[in-house]
């Protein structure tokens, strides 16, 4: 029992430990993304590879969940004989929840891991050391144009998510159970509140500040070759979406 | 130029720099010998401000760096070159981008002025016309080589080296022995070599150390060293297996 308390004891301390770390992270990165200069060639990159790479996933994903919706809101709302709301709930559910958790999800897994294993394998090649002998500050330059790169795409892409999903739960009221285009869009309009929409796309930048730092964290205390590498970024995916998840609850307690 | 005064590193309960005091003079090539894992890298990572000391001072260009902020620290570095044992080239640049690294990030030039000194420094090193390849194209020597065009590409005041002729083969081996020395000749540089490789240590070094269980054990120019009494210093510059260093 004593064995098994100071186990658990020490992974509390471990886990508090590499929190405060993380944190000490984020705020040289905000620190460090104040100071000139700003790499905006490293910025584009970033904002390509997190955006624009990352959208046909997220749109994929999307279209199917808004089907998803739609197809099960239907069947319920069919019941009790309101299944012209169908609209409704899928937009609602897309803009406060589904859009931003599951484009967060997403760009956790892709972007997260890839993060973790570029930057672990620049720690174990020496080639953080080899930034900092030319007096580049690493942080700087390898993980202040992710941040922000991250904090602008990831509202953007959770927009296209929203929309994308709202298609997908159109396709399927509309062409597929014929509820009537206007009823469906104005239904879909009317349960539209912009600071439901609006407090979505603030959880998202939320989550993209603290998925990139966990992933950044995770490459730059990476060791051990190929398998601290590949520890690295599992972990950077695992924590990256349990924070995201755990975040997402606390946002909406405070949002909503 | 380079003063370090009782510097203490471990790992955890491994001890591995115990009291290290060395001077380098302006102008020196000076080659740090010992055994794998005996510390020479992390000395050097010492002199570079990477790694901190637990105890002791380190005096580069008369300033201590063991007691210098990472901004004052980036501005003493900008006077260093280092060669990485891996080369450490950067993956994602390629071989012009890498070599023109600090001048892209810390200087005002121009890119064709600054692709020019690139083609000058690959020249130097005797790889003309990759500047286009990926490190990913390159051969192991070839890294080692842009590598080195990357640590003098900037006219560095000092210039160290890790272990900058293993995994080469000889003839390669040679070819960057008499590259180090030639820059040596022509740019007067000061340079810490760490290393080894005894071929390479008498052909390049003005003066030699030898580190052993976490101290300097022997200070000399290569002929002193090559004489020494110690018996250590000679068990490992001769390479023989009977002697007081114990095989791990």
């Amino acid at each position: 029992m004593g064995y098994l308390v100071e186990r658990i004891g020490k992974k509390i301390i471990a886990g508090l430990d590499e929190l405060g770390r993380i944190t000490s992270l984020l705020q040289q990165i905000i620190v460090q993304g104040l100071k000139k200069p700003f790499n905006t060639k490293h910025f584009v990159q970033q904002m390509v590879k997190i955006g624009v790479d990352t959208l046909p996933i997220v749109s994929l994903m999307s279209i199917f969940v808004g089907m998803v919706l739609g197809y099960l809101a239907y069947l319920q709302f069919k019941i009790v004989g309101l299944e012209m709301y169908t609209g409704s709930l899928v937009a609602a559910s897309l803009t406060m929840e589904l859009g931003p958790v599951l484009t967060a999800i997403i760009v956790s897994g892709r972007i997260g891991s890839s993060t973790a294993a570029e930057i672990g394998t620049m720690k174990v090649t020496e080639q953080i050391d080899a930034l900092r002998t030319m007096a580049t500050d690493p942080i700087k330059y390898l993980a202040v144009p992710r941040f922000y790169a991250a904090l602008i795409m990831l509202p953007i892409l959770t927009v296209f998510a929203d929309i994308i999903g709202m298609f997908g739960g159109y396709m399927i009221g509309v062409w597929k159970f014929g509820i009537r285009h206007q009823i469906y869009i104005q239904k879909s309009i009317d349960f539209l509140d912009p600071i439901d929409i609006i407090n979505g796309l603030v959880k998202t930048i939320i989550f993209g500040g603290l998925m990139i730092t966990i992933s950044c964290y995770k490459g730059f205390t990476a060791s051990g070759g190929a398998e601290g590498v590949g520890q690295a970024t599992t972990s950077a995916v695992v924590l990256s979406i349990m924070t995201v998840l755990v975040s997402d609850y606390l946002l909406t307690m405070i949002l909503y | 130029m380079i003063n370090i005064i009782d510097v203490w590193k471990g790992f955890g309960p491994n001890k591995v720099l115990k009291g290290v005091t060395l001077k380098i003079e302006k102008g020196q090539t000076m080659v740090i010998i010992g055994r794998s894992g005996c510390g020479k890298s992390v000395l050097l990572k010492h002199i570079i401000g990477l790694m901190k000391p637990e105890r002791g001072k380190i005096e580069v260009f008369d300033n201590d760096i063991t007691r210098i902020n990472e901004q004052g620290m980036q501005t003493i570095r900008k006077r260093f070159g280092m060669l990485f044992q891996g080369a450490a080239l950067f993956d994602s640049l390629n071989v012009a981008e890498n070599v023109g690294f600090f001048l892209f990030e810390h200087t005002n030039m121009k890119k064709n002025e600054i692709m020019r000194i690139v083609s000058e420094k690959l020249k130097l090193v005797g790889l003309s016309g990759v500047e286009h390849l990926m490190p990913s194209d390159l051969s192991g020597g070839m890294k080692k080589r842009v590598g080195l065009a990357r640590a003098i590409a900037a006219s560095p005041e000092i210039i160290m080296y890790d272990e900058p002729t293993t995994g080469l083969d000889p003839i390669l081996a040679a070819n960057i022995n008499k590259l180090i020395k030639e820059l040596q000749n022509k740019l007067s540089l000061t340079s810490i070599v760490v290393t080894h490789d005894m071929t390479s240590a008498y052909a390049i070094a003005d003066r030699m150390a030898m580190i052993y269980d976490g101290k300097i054990i022997e200070v000399g120019t290569p002929e002193e060293i090559r004489n020494t009494s110690n018996p250590i210093v000679q068990q490992f510059i001769t390479g023989s297996a009977e002697g007081p260093i114990i095989s791990d």
